[in-house]
């Protein structure tokens, strides 16, 4: 069984954010992108996996949506431990155009398991995941915190409100994880940096797909304002801006 | 003049970064108090092929440039200098010196295991009466036909306790003076070997750093690297390559004093505004970030330079002293930027700036490496 790990191509979580274009667009010059944090974690378990299940798990492959620019991080993939890598040639313009190019890429492979980080740190649609097994038909498992080999099956832990369910999953299958699914990201050894070129990277053809949503503009949060001392002799005061500027109560 | 580095380089740069600053960080502090040997990180960074970054593929080891090996030690350095010099002494003197001098057996034998890091060496030149110098060893290595008698003590010997593989410099032939000196590759556990207590040092107090005594100690023959009467000129090239390592290494420990120091700077305010913007604070970090580049550069020059097969001599004497000395200065106005908060271990400064000092003696003190500079620009012998 091949698992499949989506990767996202983000900008590192230290970058400033600034807009461009009237703020209509992400201003991107300079930025250092990583691979999404949630995905990271995602292609650790994967390979976790893979080492403690030999015989049940064939490749991990990992699947982007991106163009050329976006290969440093799929080799950074690679150097981790990914077998193959699959660089569709697409912007992703939204989650349902970056799930509908991922499904159509997917239709050529043979998937177990598609492992999907719950978010991406630039855009956090938690949407991918979701569309991709809708599109596909396939079944799916939100807030997966954990994913473990039972008789070569998949055995998922989902987060629920006031517990855990443990679901015992068909392949193929999408699997959305979130944190916990691994604890520390797997950093890639010299050995995985010196054979990430020679390692497999296929680039399919994108497909056109019209995004479901169009940004309108791009607005900075407010900025923290400083921090207001109440004497507690006059905790009335608390209440007042509470109900008068915090609009709380 | 290209000054990028390529995708390679810049993912060995980001691995060692990612370790430092998620598991060394850790327990940096407690190892440091307790004098506590890295065991655990010793091990992940093996697993990682740290401890054999340049050693050929042929010999198990990670076949990176010099350029990779000053990017990584610079950020292993910026969180913690024990583990780096661990890594700097394994990897460009004992690693180094058996690769490129050591004949096949010996490499097939010694290097390997050393190259993943199953096996620690340490390298064994100072001895009590002998530092800076190195030509009047009294250790010495009676030549009895088919071994050598290894009699003498060693110390400051990092990696002392630790390692299975010493490199032991020792004369043989005192009448022909340096010229009459060997190295011999001995096993740790030979008979009569036995090794002093722990050096309750300054900083680096987290790597082992012993004496080493000798007593009838045998040592075959085939355990010589090179001809009769090598072992000054090997100790002489490895060092120049070991001064990368360390010069390196100061590099991470002012770089580190340096990013806490612009974080504090940001974050601490005095007289209604940042530290950041009082020009005083502000001037302080220009200067410490021109120290930093600076020392960057030489290292990387020196290391461009070995990675081409041209002479680098000058150039790592350069790196090294320029390193070490702005890492002192640098470290110790880090203390000062963060004031009372310097002076304590929390805030980590402190401790760089303890570190920064070994780098101006170890490895080729700064006045050595303004010998080795200065006979070469002036054409002395």
């Amino acid at each position: 069984m091949n698992i499949y790990v989506c990767i996202s191509n983000v900008p590192d979580t230290t970058t400033r954010i600034k807009y461009k274009a009237g703020n209509q667009e992400v201003d991107y010059t300079g930025v250092q992108w990583i691979i999404n944090p949630w995905d990271e974690l995602a292609l650790t378990r994967a390979i976790e996996l893979k080492e403690a299940n030999p015989g049940a798990i064939g490749k991990i492959i990992t699947i982007t949506v991106g163009k050329a620019d976006t290969e440093p991080t799929i080799r950074k993939a690679l150097a981790i431990g990914a077998d193959e890598a699959i660089r569709i040639d697409a912007v992703p313009l939204d989650a349902y155009s970056t799930a509908s190019n991922i499904a159509e890429a997917l239709k050529q492979e043979e998937p177990g398991i598609i492992l999907c980080g719950v978010e991406s740190s630039d855009f956090n649609s938690w949407s991918v995941g979701g569309m991709l097994s809708e599109i596909m038909e396939l079944p799916s498992v939100s807030a997966v915190s954990s994913l473990n080999f039972e008789n070569n099956k998949p055995i998922v832990t989902r987060e629920i409100d006031g517990g855990k369910q443990q679901i015992s999953v068909p392949v193929p299958c999408v699997l959305i994880v979130q944190k916990g699914i691994a604890i520390v990201p797997r950093i890639p050894s010299m050995r995985g940096i010196m054979t990430a070129r020679t390692k497999p990277l296929k680039v399919n053809t994108g497909v056109s797909v019209d995004p479901l949503i169009k940004v309108s503009d791009y607005q900075a949060p407010p900025q923290k304002s400083v921090c207001k001392m109440i004497d507690p002799e006059h905790l009335e005061q608390l209440a007042d801006l509470l109900h008068t500027e915090a609009r709380v109560i | 003049m290209n000054f990028e580095f390529t995708e390679e380089q810049l993912m060995i740069q980001q691995a060692a970064r990612d370790y430092a600053q998620r598991e060394l960080i850790l327990d940096v502090i407690e190892r440091d108090t307790h004098s506590i040997y890295p065991e655990k990180h010793v091990k992940a960074l093996a697993e990682l092929g740290f401890m054999g970054m340049m050693v050929s593929p042929e010999y198990d080891g990670s076949g990176m440039d010099t350029i990779s090996y000053v990017l990584a030690m610079e950020e292993l350095s910026k969180v913690d200098a024990s583990v780096s010099v661990i890594m700097s002494v394994n990897n460009s003197l004992v690693c180094y010196g058996i690769e490129h001098f050591g004949t096949e057996e010996q490499k097939q034998k010694f290097l390997r295991p050393l190259a993943r890091g199953e096996k620690i060496g340490a390298f064994l030149l100072s001895e009590p009466e002998a530092g800076s110098d190195a030509t009047s060893q009294k250790t010495t290595a009676d030549d009895k036909g088919d071994y050598y008698l290894l009699n003498g003590t060693k110390n400051w010997i990092t990696n002392g306790n630790t390692a299975s593989t010493y490199l032991v410099i020792a004369q043989t032939h005192p009448e022909k003076g340096h010229k009459g000196i060997n190295v011999l590759i001995v096993d740790r556990n030979s008979p009569g070997i036995s090794v002093g207590p722990h050096e309750d040092k300054m900083g680096m107090r987290s790597s082992d750093t012993h004496s080493v005594m000798f007593t009838d100690v045998k040592v075959s023959k085939e355990n010589r690297i090179g001809e009769d009467g090598f072992g000054f000129k090997f100790a002489m090239k490895t060092l120049e390559g070991g001064r990368i390592g360390i010069a390196a290494q100061a590099l991470g420990l002012a770089s580190g004093a340096l990013e806490r120091s612009i974080k504090y700077a940001q974050e601490r305010k005095a007289f209604g505004k940042e530290l950041a913007k009082h020009q005083s604070v502000a001037f302080k970090i220009a200067e410490m970030a021109i120290k930093v580049e600076n020392s960057r550069n030489l290292c990387l020059k020196a290391a461009w330079l070995k990675d081409q097969g041209k002479p680098y001599g000058y150039a790592s004497a350069m790196a090294k002293y320029y390193a070490a000395e702005s890492a002192m200065w640098v470290t110790t106005e880090a203390v000062q930027i963060h004031g009372g908060y310097g002076y304590v271990k929390e805030y980590h400064v402190e401790r760089l700036m303890r570190e920064a000092k070994l780098t101006q003696i170890y490895e080729g003190t700064s006045e050595i490496q303004k010998i080795v500079i200065s006979r070469d620009l002036l054409h002395l012998k």
